[in-house]
């Protein structure tokens, strides 16, 4: 079900993507919120390019975050480094399944959902895609919304380091995939924010024109 | 309608009564006419179902003390323990703020920075300049709210709580926790955040009629 709809770029106006005030366009260079004194763009200015630098540097980040241990434990039991896969491992074999599914999701699952979705989003609008608006649009506030708890792990390695800190008995460290791990996120979240859905949508317009 | 102004081309062209009724989706840009809606509702896109506007059941008056309670709250959760910890007799507590010298003592400066920027620096600045937009009304309100909802994504106290919980869990197996008042502060905080984040500004400016009690 598509209904014909009117947009603000086709009623020649344009919303302040700060504060939500509606104005109309200019032929300006670099026209600014009357409310807020915020620049106004009518989309996101380079969109697909700056989405997939980010991308790019977050999906070659993934690699040293995954392969580099994130936390490495010294005990009276000897030193142990561990990788986000062999900490999800370790709770699994241990019995602790509940929290194995959930550092999976937020470390694993929200990562690559994440970069698989800007990634077809991007293509999707580059190659001019006419189909499964909703479902595009739908993908993207997913991954807008579950992509901050992807930092579950590094708050847990920060936690554990200022925990577990008894000399001697046992001292917890972080790793260098922690700061590799950190950086996936930033980037993903930056990635997700310079992408622009309404690229998504703009085709329909294309299409009734 | 007010016209886009451009660098120094003059003074705001807009006040409350000329706004037009109309707002566009952030996430599809369909234009939609701006009708009054319930409190503690919010009005949807009819194409793509984003979000439009909300009317929040908090008025500029509630935040104040609402934001001053925060920032004690806050200040709980920063300086007292968040647990102690009992291994074969020797006890160890930390607060958050030791946990983020502890990662940078020991050379993990990222980490340390990144914790640090997303759970401390961030959600004060947002609560300080919340409290700034609310007292400054409706003077510079507008460019505190750009500067806000800018770093708003950047503040992960939320996913920190559950971090605090996922840390707990797994050393209740090795040791002996001890809660302190900083985990019940954190908690408290995650949920007033949560409250604080409802209250949108750009209602009020939108709908000066319904910005009364
Ligand atoms: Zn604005
Ligand atoms: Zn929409």
């Amino acid at each position: 079900m598509t209904i014909p709809v009117m947009t603000a770029r086709r009623a020649g106006l344009m919303a302040c993507p700060h504060c939500g005030l509606v104005c109309r366009q200019t032929a300006k260079p670099d026209p600014r919120c009357p409310r807020c004194d915020g620049k106004v763009q009518g989309r996101k200015a380079e969109s697909l390019s700056r989405a997939s630098a980010y991308l790019i540097a977050a999906a070659i980040l993934y690699i040293p975050a995954n392969l580099l241990p994130i936390m490495q434990t010294s005990s009276l039991l000897g030193a142990k480094a561990d990788t986000i896969l062999s900490g999800i491992a370790y709770f699994w074999t241990s019995g602790s399944w509940g929290l194995a599914a959930l550092i999976f999701f937020a470390s694993i699952l929200v990562p690559l959902l994440k970069l698989g979705t800007i990634a077809l989003l991007t293509l999707s609008v580059h190659f001019h895609w006419g189909r499964h608006l909703h479902q595009r649009a739908n993908l993207f506030r997913i991954i807008e919304m579950v992509g901050r708890w992807s930092m579950l792990d590094i708050f847990v390695v920060a936690l554990m380091v200022g925990l577990v800190h008894f000399r001697g008995v046992a001292v917890i460290e972080a790793g260098p995939g922690a700061a590799a791990f950190g950086a996936v996120v930033i980037l993903t979240i930056l990635a997700s924010q310079s992408f622009d859905p309404r690229l998504i949508w703009d085709r329909e317009e294309e299409l009734h024109d | 309608m007010p016209d886009l102004v451009n660098g120094d081309a003059g003074p705001d062209v807009c006040g409350p009564s000329s706004v037009p009724p109309l707002v566009a989706c952030p996430e599809c840009d369909a234009l939609h006419r701006r009708v009054p809606i319930r409190r503690g509702t919010k009005a949807r896109c009819i194409r793509c179902g984003a979000v439009l506007y909300r009317h929040s059941y908090l008025m500029p008056r509630h935040m104040v003390p609402l934001l001053l309670g925060t920032l004690m709250v806050f200040l709980i959760a920063n300086l007292f323990p968040i647990v102690d910890l009992q291994v074969q007799g020797l006890r160890h507590g930390t607060t958050l703020f030791g946990s983020i010298v502890a990662l940078w003592r020991e050379g993990r400066q990222i980490v340390a920075g990144l914790v640090f920027t997303t759970t401390v620096l961030l959600p004060l600045v947002d609560l300080l300049a919340m409290l700034a937009l609310l007292l400054s009304w409706p003077g510079h309100s507008a460019h505190l709210w750009r500067f806000v909802r800018a770093l708003r994504p950047w503040g992960m106290i939320e996913v920190f709580m559950l971090g605090v919980v996922v840390s707990l869990v797994k050393l209740s197996h090795m040791a002996q926790i001890i809660p302190g008042p900083a985990l019940w502060a954190f908690a408290a905080l995650t949920i007033l955040l949560a409250v604080i984040v409802s209250f949108d500004p750009c209602s009020l400016w939108d709908q000066p009629a319904e910005a009364g009690p």
